[in-house]
């Protein structure tokens, strides 16, 4: 069986929904304190999927996921670089992103985790907290393991909760980089596919980036939340019967277990 | 002891959309003399060592690892005895 570490520290929130996502597939799903692991009870070779909820962390004190990155630096850091070589799968959603950033696990455009990040989420260009649907768009070519349930180009709905969301580079190179690796995974559209200005890209980020994963495929962070999206009842517009079956995010956890089943 | 503070801004060509927020509130108060606004997190800390060199490696390395993101921020620090 899959089994899948939630990872918390304090003031995390949104963990309950992305375990139930997990568990309700028939993965065996556990909420991991980061004490738990820093004190050895817990260990994350006993994994196959990781998950960086969000939410907040910490009162997102300095920046949003700073606080949280910090600590796993300071003591589990060398394990996780272990997960990612070994090529499990972690998911960072929203603050789980911001951290993912933080730590250097991505965009990681070397291949290798980055002592210093590359990139940053900073504060959406409306300096609003930013919470609604948008649309996004596929734009994986294959490499990223969590998007194969997805058709090539596939517009999907989901939903954005943030305030720091402004998806940012160091430099244009940085940018050049990810998109010549493919490791854009989503991009905020406008409702017919067009190019997605504020309302549709929701924060201002560069290249409209929502979602990116690292070089290898086994590292994914998306700003938009795919637990709260599981249902197709969770979207407002679900009595209008503009679509079929389930919530557009469902298939996120499905292909990361599919893929654990087979291949870890 | 000594105390340092540290005011951590953006990098010069960073987006700063809480400074153009308040830079346009300041503009619509009649304030017509304001041409920009620059947002900066201030960190007081107080720190148990007497050398301002210790100091300086003790903050850069705390900047490093956690007050300061390189891709959007820079910093500056100031050292006072108390």
């Amino acid at each position: 069986m899959v089994r899948v570490a939630v990872l918390r520290m304090e003031g995390t929130n949104c963990e309950m929904e992305s375990l139930l996502a997990f568990s309700r597939l028939g993965a065996e799903a556990e909420y991991v304190h980061i004490n738990e692991v820093e004190r050895g009870r817990k260990h994350l070779e006993d994994y196959q999927i990781l998950f960086f909820p969000g939410g907040f962390s910490a009162g997102d004190y300095v920046r949003a996921g700073a606080i949280f990155a910090a600590r796993i630096k300071a003591s589990f850091m060398r394990d996780l670089v272990k997960f990612v070589d070994e090529g499990k799968l972690i998911i960072g959603v929203c603050n789980g992103f911001q951290i993912l950033t933080e730590l250097g696990l991505l965009p990681a455009v070397d291949g290798a985790v980055s002592d210093e990040p590359q990139a940053a989420l900073t504060t959406n260009d409306s300096t609003k907290f930013e919470c609604r649907w948008v649309y996004v768009r596929n734009e994986d070519r294959g490499k990223c393991v969590f998007l194969r349930r997805y058709g090539e180009g596939e517009i999907i709905p989901l939903p954005v909760a943030h305030a720091e969301g402004k998806f940012v580079v160091r430099d244009e190179n940085t940018l050049n980089k990810m998109i010549e690796e493919g490791q854009i995974a989503f991009r905020y559209v406008a409702p017919d596919g067009g190019k997605a200005t504020y309302p549709w890209n929701p924060n201002g980020s560069v290249h409209d980036i929502a979602g990116i994963c690292n070089p290898q495929g086994n590292v994914l962070g998306l700003m938009p939340h795919p637990e709260r999206a599981f249902f197709r009842i969770q979207h407002p517009d679900w009595t209008r019967d503009t679509w079929e079956g389930d919530g557009a995010g469902k298939r996120i956890f499905q292909a990361a277990i599919e893929y654990a089943g087979r291949k870890l | 002891m000594l105390r340092a503070t540290v005011f951590v801004r953006y990098r010069e060509g960073v987006d700063d959309p809480e400074g153009k927020h308040i830079k346009k509130a300041l503009n619509l108060l009649g304030f017509s003399q304001v041409r920009d606004v620059g947002v900066a997190k201030t960190y007081e800390i107080l720190l148990d060592v007497d050398g301002e060199e210790e100091a300086e490696k003790l903050v850069e390395e705390m900047a490093r690892k956690l007050l300061v993101n390189p891709v959007i921020h820079e910093y500056e620090v100031q050292y006072e005895r108390v």
